[in-house]
C-alpha cells in the first residue's frame, strides 16, 4: 500500500451545508446556523488551497421538494477547483441540470437508498465519475450500520442495511466515489473515526472520503496515514477559521503527506 | 490550406457540443481568459473556428454516436485548426477505445484501455496529480513539475503511444498530455485545474495556426 499513491495528493474538500442560497452548519445535523455567503465562501475555499468543495443542500432531500438551485451556476463561474453537490438528487433529470450547470459531480444518500437502481442509472448516463454515493454510518451495537434521512431529526432513522453491505452495493451499482459518515464521530470534533474509515477502506476499491469528526490538523494527518483515505471532508473547523486550509497542508507535508500545495 | 478569407470572418473558438456535462465548467474557464466560446453541433461553424475544444465527460459510446449522427466524424478529421480534446474527448481522439469497444475518431495511433483497479489504488483515478514532461511542446510553456492538474477517469492511452507529451503517474504511467500534429489532447481537466489548468488553456490558445 501506499507505493500506488505516493504521486496522487490526498484531497482536502471542506463540505458548505447549503440551505436558501446561503452557508449554514449545525451540530449533529441539529440547530443550523448561517455562517456565510456561498459565493463568498467558495472563492475563499478555492484561494486557500481547497482541492474540492462540497455543495449539500441540507433542506432538500428530506422534505422532497425541488429547490432553486442556480447558485450552482453562480459557483461553477467562480471556481476553477472541481465541486459536487448534494442533497435531493432523485432522478437523472435532477442530476443533469446540476451538471449541466458545471458541477463535476453529483452525491446521493437517502434516494439512493429508496431506490438503488438510481445509482446504475446515473453512471450509466453521467459516467461513474460522477456519482458520489453518502453513506451516514452508525456505531450500533450490532455494528455498522447505515441511517437515512439524517437531515431532519424527525425522519432519521436506521435504514436496515449493514454499511459493508451497502458499501460494496453502490460500488457493483456504479459509484466512482463514497463519503462516508461516521455519524458517532461528526460534529464533536475529536477526530476521524479511524477504525471504521480503515475497515471501509480495505473494501472499497473507488476513492473514499472521510468525513466527520475533524477538529485539529492532527486528526487529518491521522486519518490519511492510519486509514489510507483519498480525501478528508471538514465544515465547521474551517468555516469557524479553526484551521486554516494553507496552514494544515503545510502541516500535511511536512508529516510525509502528498499534498497538493 | 485556410482560406485568408475565412481566418478573418472566423477567429472564433468552439467548444463541440459532445452530450457531455462539462460544456459549461469549461465555458466559464475560456471566460475567465477572456475567451468566448460558441458551444455547438453546427459543421460549419466548427470547421471555420479558429480553435476547436472537443470536452467529454459521461460515455465514449454515447459521444460517438452523438458525434456520428450529427454527421460531425468527417469534419473533426479534416480540421487544420488547433483541437484540444479533454478527458474522454482526449480519448476518442485515438483509433479505440476499450469503454464499449468503440471506434474511435482516429486522429491519433493508439488504443484505450481500463484501468484496473488494484490494492492502494482505486479507480477511478481521482485527483491532483503532477506531470512528468516527455518531450517540449508549446502546449507545455511556462509549466513545470511543481504544477498539478486534476484528473478524474477510469480509461487511459497508454504512456507509450508516439503522441506522448507528458505523463502522469497513478501505479503505472499514462499518457497525461498528446499531440499529433494540430490534434491536442489532455488526460486531466484543465478547466478545473486552477491556475496550472488556466495556463494550459492559455497555452493552446496560443498555438500557432
Amino acid at each position: 500500500m501506499g507505493q500506488w499513491l505516493i504521486m496522487l495528493a490526498r484531497r482536502i474538500i471542506p463540505c458548505l451545508d447549503v440551505r436558501a442560497g446561503q452557508v449554514v452548519k449545525g451540530v449533529r445535523f441539529r440547530d443550523h446556523r448561517v455562517v456565510g455567503d456561498i459565493l463568498e465562501l467558495a472563492a475563499r475555499y478555492r484561494d486557500d488551497g481547497a482541492d474540492e468543495l462540497v455543495f449539500y443542500d441540507i433542506t432538500a432531500s428530506p422534505e422532497g421538494r425541488s429547490v432553486d438551485r442556480s447558485w450552482v451556476a453562480r459557483v461553477a463561474r467562480v471556481l476553477d477547483i472541481p465541486f459536487c453537490v448534494a442533497g435531493g438528487i432523485r432522478s437523472v433529470a435532477d442530476a443533469e441540470a446540476i451538471l449541466n450547470a458545471g458541477a463535476e459531480k453529483i452525491s446521493v444518500n437517502s434516494p439512493a437508498l429508496e431506490n438503488p437502481s438510481l445509482i446504475d442509472a446515473l453512471a450509466r448516463r453521467f459516467g461513474s465519475q460522477c456519482v458520489v454515493v453518502g453513506i451516514d454510518s452508525e456505531t450500533s451495537p450490532g455494528g455498522y450500520q447505515v441511517h437515512q434521512y439524517t437531515g431532519d431529526p424527525n425522519r432519521a432513522r436506521d435504514s436496515g442495511r449493514p454499511t459493508l453491505a451497502w458499501l460494496n452495493e453502490v460500488q457493483d451499482r456504479g459509484a466512482g466515489e463514497i463519503v462516508l459518515n461516521c455519524m458517532a464521530s461528526d460534529g464533536v470534533r475529536r477526530g476521524y473515526d479511524l477504525e471504521q474509515l480503515a475497515l471501509m477502506r480495505a473494501a472499497c476499491r473507488v476513492p473514499i472520503v472521510a468525513s466527520g469528526g475533524a477538529g485539529a490538523a492532527s486528526h487529518f494527518i491521522d486519518v490519511f496515514k492510519a486509514a489510507q483515505v483519498d480525501a478528508a471532508l471538514a465544515a465547521s473547523v474551517f468555516h469557524s477559521g479553526a484551521i486554516v486550509i494553507r496552514e494544515l497542508k503545510t502541516a500535511l507535508r511536512a508529516a510525509g503527506v502528498e499534498i497538493r500545495p | 490550406m485556410r482560406q485568408p478569407q475565412a481566418a478573418n470572418s472566423a477567429g472564433h473558438v468552439v467548444v463541440v457540443d459532445s452530450g457531455g456535462a462539462n460544456l459549461a465548467s469549461l465555458g466559464y474557464a475560456l471566460e475567465r481568459l477572456g475567451v468566448t466560446a460558441r458551444v455547438t453541433t453546427d459543421a460549419n461553424v466548427i470547421s471555420s473556428a479558429e480553435r476547436v475544444l472537443l470536452p467529454g465527460v459521461g460515455n465514449a459510446v454515447a459521444i460517438m454516436q452523438r458525434l456520428e449522427e450529427r454527421a460531425l466524424i468527417p469534419i473533426i478529421r479534416a480540421l487544420t485548426a488547433p483541437v484540444l480534446g479533454i478527458c474522454l474527448g482526449m480519448q476518442l481522439m485515438f483509433e479505440h477505445s476499450a469503454e464499449g469497444n468503440t471506434t474511435g475518431l482516429g486522429l491519433l495511433p493508439g488504443r484505450i484501455e481500463r484501468m484496473p483497479a488494484a490494492a492502494g489504488r482505486p479507480v477511478p483515478h481521482m485527483g491532483w496529480n503532477t506531470l512528468q514532461r516527455k518531450r517540449d511542446d508549446p502546449l507545455l510553456h511556462r509549466l513545470t513539475d511543481e504544477d498539478w492538474f486534476y484528473f478524474v477517469h477510469g480509461y487511459y492511452a497508454p504512456a507509450t503511444v508516439n503522441s506522448v507529451i507528458a505523463t502522469v503517474e497513478y501505479g503505472e504511467q499514462y499518457a497525461a498530455v498528446v499531440r499529433h500534429k494540430n490534434f491536442c489532447g489532455v488526460q486531466f481537466h484543465p478547466e478545473r485545474s486552477g491556475k496550472s489548468g488556466a495556463r494550459l488553456l492559455a497555452n493552446f490558445m496560443a498555438l500557432a495556426n
